[in-house]
């Protein structure tokens, strides 16, 4: 059961996420080390392997707000993470949902670090305190996106189709 | 159906009589803009064609622009190697809007593209950049998106799976006192409306303020935006836009314009009045953390900025000189200023305006990003505080998570460079 691993509060930006000084570095292996990185917490964490694979971030509301930098959500991804907000801002969503990084937006969220919490029926349940709370269901055009594994697969089809290919 | 500004841009890029909000459409692009994450754009460009068997090119290089202004010049070997990347590329696309380190042309994307006449009413203008908001002053719909969804675009000619966004409409009524600027009307907005409360949403500028507005300020307005989370803020096209783009931007083609309906459904109306509006200061850590400038007075500054696409145009440069006139920054801060552009740094040199500053202790930066994003020069000590004219005051964003940036307006930044303190314009330093 994933497990809380790091939270943080309401309009957490961009430059928060990824300051913007380390916005040369673009390849996807090597954002990572930049995540977060005026935030101690995190990489103590990271450094003694407390971050596992599937773990979640817990955000309140407007997480992401700010820059377009796709490294934001590069970098979380990297670290196989899930983002489960109270809101998120668009660009950083769409950035999310375009490179595959997992997110979950529940208004209503109420979790410590350490709770478990699990996606069952359509809710995000805390396995912690028992407390189970609505999810607001991706919107239909960035479903398709999803369900085709991130935008890159997605427009390569549109690409073939438009020259009239078959993938 | 009648339809709101956003609806009608969207409805004709997309070859259908009208949409709705929450219609899922793919806008053909009239402008797809990049700066230096145009380096990132063009590895995620050539993942979506790889093994596809067709020629890497981009879907039509008169419609791409190119702007260097993040890093410049370069503060780092990394980025220098962005940058050459990029250039090999626009020569080897044929990528014609591209504006290099330079004087004469060069300068801060959202400066470059309205002042070269690259925006026009009703266009579809995407870009690598959350304040390609900003080009809704010309009545464009213009929007951020990052770099793998610009790549897509690149490879298209259009955004794919975009869901038609509700309007709210912003009727800003009543004349703005002297030394009370569209920054503060911006600033105040999103205070009411806060940080988030139009994510998802576009903003329409309505009222007679709008309408008195240059398009200088109606660029503040649509900049900052994205600061209430908007996808776009837009102004109805009007005599003023034709004037800028002939005046200033030398425009000879016809300039179609276009307006939303009378009846058009917004999601929300928000009215203000403006006639009694104060200087407006937003505080540490968020843009929507905003007060009265009188609330805030007397804070100790360390850091004078005076710049950015927000405002770093002739008439806030010109603002600034004319209250630091015979005067002097106080000796307790640094005042720096960086124009929007080259041809704002020519302008502001020709009149004198920079000549004022310098002398009177500021240091004029060249133009382009400068310190607004923490990159390179200007950044803040430990526990030091900034008094900006850009956009963002996230913890971090001036280079320093320890240190704490509030947003101005040019002549609230130039009253207090001289008192080193939070200082009214109105007042007089
Ligand atoms: S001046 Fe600042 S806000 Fe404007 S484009 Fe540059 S970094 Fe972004």
């Amino acid at each position: 059961m994933p497990k809380v691993v790091f939270k943080v509060g309401d309009d957490i930006s961009t430059d928060t996420i990824y300051p913007g000084r380390f916005m040369a570095t673009v390849l996807p292996t090597e954002t990572p080390q930049h995540c977060f990185a005026d935030y101690k917490e995190f990489n103590d964490k990271a450094n003694r392997k407390e971050l596992p694979e599937g773990g979640i971030i817990l955000a309140g509301n407007n997480f992401g707000c700010g820059s377009s930098r796709e490294q934001a959500a590069s970098c979380i991804k990297g670290h196989g993470l899930t983002v489960v907000a109270r809101g998120i801002a668009r660009i950083f969503l769409q950035n999310a949902v375009n490179l595959g990084l997992n997110t979950i937006i529940a208004p209503d969220v109420v979790a410590g670090e350490g709770d478990e919490l699990a996606l069952e029926k359509g809710a995000l349940v805390n396995k912690t305190t028992g407390k189970s709370f609505a999810i607001v269901p991706h919107a239909p055009a960035r479903q398709a996106i999803i369900d085709a594994a991130g935008l890159i697969p997605y427009a390569r089809r549109k690409l073939m189709e438009q020259h009239g290919k078959r993938a | 159906m009648a339809a709101t500004l956003a609806e009608k841009i969207l409805a004709r890029a997309s070859g259908r009589e009208r949409v709705k909000p929450g219609d899922v459409l793919e806008p053909a692009v009239d402008l797809a803009m990049s700066h230096e994450n145009g380096a990132l754009v063009i590895n995620q460009f050539s993942e979506i064609v790889k093994d596809t068997g067709l020629e890497p090119r981009v879907w039509d290089p008169s419609k791409i622009a190119i702007i260097f202004d993040h890093r410049v010049p370069a503060e780092s070997s990394k980025t220098a190697n962005n940058q050459r990347k990029i250039r090999e590329f626009v020569v080897a696309q044929g990528i014609t809007k591209f504006h290099e380190i330079r004087g004469d042309e060069g300068g801060i994307c959202h400066q470059i593209l309205p002042e070269n006449g690259y925006v026009r009413p009703g266009a579809v203008v995407v870009g690598t950049d959350s304040h390609t908001t900003t080009h809704g002053a010309l009545g464009a719909l213009a929007w951020g998106i990052g770099a793998t969804e610009m790549a897509a675009v690149w490879a298209l000619g259009r955004v794919l799976n975009v869901e038609t966004p509700p309007t709210i409409k912003v009727v800003i009524e009543g004349k703005l006192p002297e030394l009370v600027t569209p920054k503060d009307i911006i600033l105040y907005l999103i205070g009411k409306l806060t940080a988030q409360g139009a994510n998802f949403r576009v903003m329409e500028f309505h009222g007679s303020a709008a309408r008195a507005m240059t398009i200088s300020g109606r660029l503040v307005l649509s900049n900052m935006s994205v600061e209430a989370g908007a996808t776009s803020g837009l102004f109805v096209p009007d005599e003023e836009t034709v004037r800028y783009l002939r005046e200033d931007a030398g425009v000879k083609e016809d300039i179609p314009l276009i307006a939303p309906d009378p009846d058009a459904v917004y999601e929300r109306i928000v009215e203000i009045n403006v006639s009694d509006l104060e200087p407006q200061i937003a505080c540490p850590h968020t843009v929507d953390n905003v007060k009265p400038v009188g609330e805030a007075a007397g804070r100790r500054i360390d850091q004078i900025v005076i710049g950015s696409c927000t405002n770093g145009r002739l008439d806030d440069i010109e603002a600034a000189a004319m209250i630091l006139k015979g005067k002097k920054v106080a000796k307790t801060v640094r005042m720096l200023v960086f124009p929007a552009s080259g041809r704002i740094y020519r302008q502001a040199l020709e009149r004198g305006f920079l000549g004022i500053l310098a002398g009177a202790g500021a240091v004029v930066m060249n133009s382009g990003c400068g310190c607004c994003l923490g990159i390179h020069q200007g950044a803040l000590a430990d526990g030091e505080a900034a008094l900006s004219t850009t956009n963002r005051n996230f913890k971090g964003r001036m280079g320093n998570p320890n240190a704490e940036i509030y947003l101005c307006s040019p002549a609230v930044a130039a009253a207090s460079a001289i008192t080193g303190v939070i200082t009214d314009p109105r007042k007089g330093a």
